[in-house]
């Protein structure tokens, strides 16, 4: 194994696209370690992108902010202006591990990885935010939600390296939540999990919604109905109902140790009806 | 495997060192180094008990290649005592006896100092929280909780 620490995201692409054996991409390495340590994967080649110029900033950006593909979750957490503007994007972001893993993982290695169940995923997803990918020929620009593509697959090509993620401005009514389940307080992997992200309009209503749900798919999903029965409402009882409905027909779990489809299917509604109400609450929404 | 040199600052002293591009810094710091506090306990970032700080972040040293450490400032259990004086933690969790064989007290000690740094004066939720990804198997974490209480009061001025 050859261990590259590249200089530029477009030394880092040039080696990713010139290897011709297995290549991890080292951020965090939260996974990547993990996975060399099982034996999972052998790579021949490693190329480090924490020390690409500017990979582990936050940095405004025409009213929201772009993070470094490097930013470590609990610095993300520690940014006063990112938690104010995607409160849900943090906090899902800010489940993921320990302390420890916290000091390490990224939002970008969360969603390389390519787990459904990624905590920080349907947040990013819910927030329409924007991978800036380096690649052999060139730097493009890909919604969030179009890089899962099935359980520890992306839609990244080879030699392509996420460089940063934009999570968009936002109107001032507005607000986000990420909640999910598991069978104990921290440290676990989500059964099922929800964000929302929600705008409201100038008489209080919800005038944009965006429902995803993890852990309940071969990738997290965006529940299109779902976010259409919350417009124009003030999510009372029967328009909340109409939203679990439409998560749950969204569902299409595994059946393990950990859930059952029946009790994924029905958690994701749940959860999709609290992320909505604590969104609604966070957007200056009164009922 | 070609070995690459490395070039960091440990508990404040400048060391240099060779590991294998796969190598962890946990591995290098037990292997190469004889700083042999930090311990393996799962090796992949559950236990805490390989806990140091990086930068001034805590991190599980076996999630850490030993490569990505150039240029580093690292901290280890080692660096916790001022010679023979020992950290006020490191003397509650003996007045405590909050701990039993011990493979996850220098993870634990290393873990609470960064909390308390954070945060001088932590509830016992905080403290449960962030030392969640530090397992000991003897104690039940009654009286880790107890002892962190214990010296945060001590260093506080409490």
């Amino acid at each position: 194994m050859r261990y590259l620490a590249a200089r530029s995201a477009r030394e880092a692409a040039e080696a990713l696209s010139a290897e011709t054996g297995v290549t991890r991409i080292l951020a965090g390495g939260t996974d990547v370690l993990v996975q060399l340590k099982s034996g999972i994967v052998e790579p021949d080649l490693i190329v480090d992108i924490k020390r690409i110029p500017g990979i582990a900033e936050i940095v405004p950006e025409a009213g929201g902010f772009r993070i470094g593909a490097a930013v470590p979750n609990a610095v993300l957490g520690e940014h006063a202006g990112v938690v104010a503007l995607w409160p849900g994007v943090v906090e899902g972001a800010n489940l993921i591990g320990s302390t420890q893993v916290q000091g390490r993982c990224t939002m970008a290695g969360n969603l390389c990885n390519g787990s459904p169940a990624g905590d920080a995923v349907p947040g990013l997803v819910a927030a329409n935010a924007i991978a800036r990918l380096e690649g052999p020929t060139g730097t493009r620009e890909c919604p969030v939600a179009e890089i899962p593509a099935g359980p520890g697959r992306t839609t990244l090509k080879k030699g392509e390296v996420i460089t940063s993620i934009l999570l968009p401005a936002r109107p001032e009514r507005a607000g986000d939540a990420y909640l999910r389940f598991i069978p104990r307080t921290e440290m676990d992997i989500a059964v099922a999990s929800a964000a929302v992200s929600l705008e409201l309009g100038t008489d209080g209503t919800v005038a944009a919604a965006r429902v995803v749900l993890g852990a309940v798919a071969p990738t997290v999903v965006v529940v299109e109905s779902a976010g259409a029965a919350l417009i124009g409402s003030r999510l009372d009882d029967a328009v909340l109902a109409r939203l679990a409905a439409a998560c749950e027909a969204a569902c299409n779990p595994i059946d393990d140790k950990r859930g059952t489809v029946a009790f994924r299917t029905r958690t994701a509604g749940v959860l999709a009806r609290r992320a909505a109400l604590i969104a609604y609450a966070r957007a200056g929404g009164s009922k | 495997m070609k070995s690459i040199p490395v070039s960091t600052t440990i508990n404040g002293d400048p060391c240099e060192f060779l590991c294998a591009p796969d190598e962890t810094l946990l591995d290098a710091l037990r292997g190469r180094l004889g700083l042999t506090g930090a311990k393996e306990g799962c090796g992949t970032g559950d236990c805490g008990a390989c806990s140091v700080t990086l930068n001034g972040r805590l991190v599980c040293s076996c999630l850490v290649l030993g490569a990505e450490a150039e240029g580093a400032e690292i901290a280890t259990i080692e660096g916790m005592a001022d010679g023979d004086e020992l950290h006020p933690l490191q003397r509650h969790f003996i007045d405590h006896a909050a701990l039993q064989c011990g493979i996850c007290t220098p993870g634990i000690l290393v873990a609470a100092k960064a909390l308390l740094e954070k945060d001088p004066n932590p509830t016992d939720e905080d403290v449960r929280y962030w030392l969640a990804g530090n397992l000991c198997r003897c104690t039940g974490y009654d009286k880790i909780i107890r002892a962190v209480q214990a010296a945060a009061a001590e260093m506080r001025g409490a």
